[in-house]
């Protein structure tokens, strides 16, 4: 066997070994985004989560407004973290409609009165249905949607401070 | 960097206020439809743990992901529409069944690469032999 070739075995473990090290260093992101982006919301009517206020269906989400359809539950502790977030974007005049998941009318009521409510609609997804088919795939996220019912952008994870003139921005193109 | 990963990772963590879907943990009564369901369900990814199809994943999502599966089985979905469905929303990344696509050449292409260079080795040796 010539000497190149029997470098092989030492170049290919070298190979991997960076390879690791890369990993090790830069991490993948476990993001899952959703390909539904740019796309119209899928059809789904969602009953109320608490008694005072409506369900949500997609047909809500395509009134010519622009909104934003915050996925969330009482039961995640990084939805707590955003929730100061979306009172200031409300308070500036962002409509904020919501899809439950998993929850009950008693935890949201309590979860609503202890950190702010924000949301016009409130829909119950019991069996995460609805945020399988929008292609969500966690707690919280949150859609921006233009007037005709469009999905255009998707945040991952608690929104913060930092993401309010963006979003703002991003709702002023939905229009 | 952990902190942030640390705040991702939590809504993981945390269980809803929920018992599982319907049908996450229960055997569909037909058992050709539960066959179907349960090949499916080992060839799609969990979303929470990352590693594992939601055939084993305990997570609460993988079990409502079950829940879905076996509901549309039922109703006489093929087990192709339902993955295509998935793949429209998530992306082929929940599917862990290899596609054609460019990005998964390599994939087909390294065993039959490793084949050849194989034979190329034998014959090389058998040669040399030959000689002396």
């Amino acid at each position: 066997m010539s000497r190149g070739l029997r470098l092989i075995p030492i170049i290919l473990l070298l190979w991997l070994v960076a390879g690791f090290a890369w990993r090790i260093v830069r991490p993948p992101d476990p993001a899952v985004p959703s390909q539904l982006i740019s796309r119209p919301v899928p059809q789904f009517a969602l009953p109320a989560a608490l008694p005072a206020k409506p369900g949500l269906e997609s047909a809500d989400l395509a009134t010519g407004e622009p909104k934003l359809l915050n996925v969330f539950a009482s039961w995640c502790i990084p939805c707590a973290s955003e929730a100061d977030v979306l009172s200031e974007l409300r308070r500036r005049g962002v409509k904020i409609d919501a899809i439950a998941i998993r929850d009950t009318p008693m935890a949201i009521s309590a979860f609503l009165a202890r950190h702010g409510d924000p949301y016009d609609r409130i829909g119950a997804d019991e069996r995460s249905s609805v945020q399988i088919s929008l292609g969500s795939s966690g707690v919280p996220e949150t859609f921006v949607i233009d007037g005709h019912g469009v999905m255009r952008h998707q945040y991952l994870g608690p929104l913060t401070k930092a993401n309010i003139p963006g979003v703002l921005q991003q709702l002023d193109e939905a229009r | 960097m952990f902190i942030a990963l640390a705040i991702l990772t939590q809504p993981l963590l945390a269980d809803s206020n929920l018992p599982p879907a319907y049908w996450a943990n229960r055997q569909l009564p037909d058992a050709a439809q539960e066959a179907k369901a349960r090949a499916l369900m080992e060839e799609l990814r969990c979303l929470v743990c990352q590693g594992q199809s939601i055939a084993d994943s305990d997570a609460e999502l993988a079990g409502d992901m079950r829940d879905l599966v076996r509901r549309r089985i039922a109703a006489g979905e093929k087990p192709s529409a339902i993955r295509a469905w998935l793949i429209q929303r998530y992306g082929t990344w929940v599917s862990y069944k290899p596609t054609a696509e460019a990005a998964a050449w390599p994939l087909w292409l390294a065993p039959l690469a490793l084949i050849m260079i194989g034979v190329w080795m034998i014959r090389r040796r058998i040669r040399l032999k030959a000689r002396r």
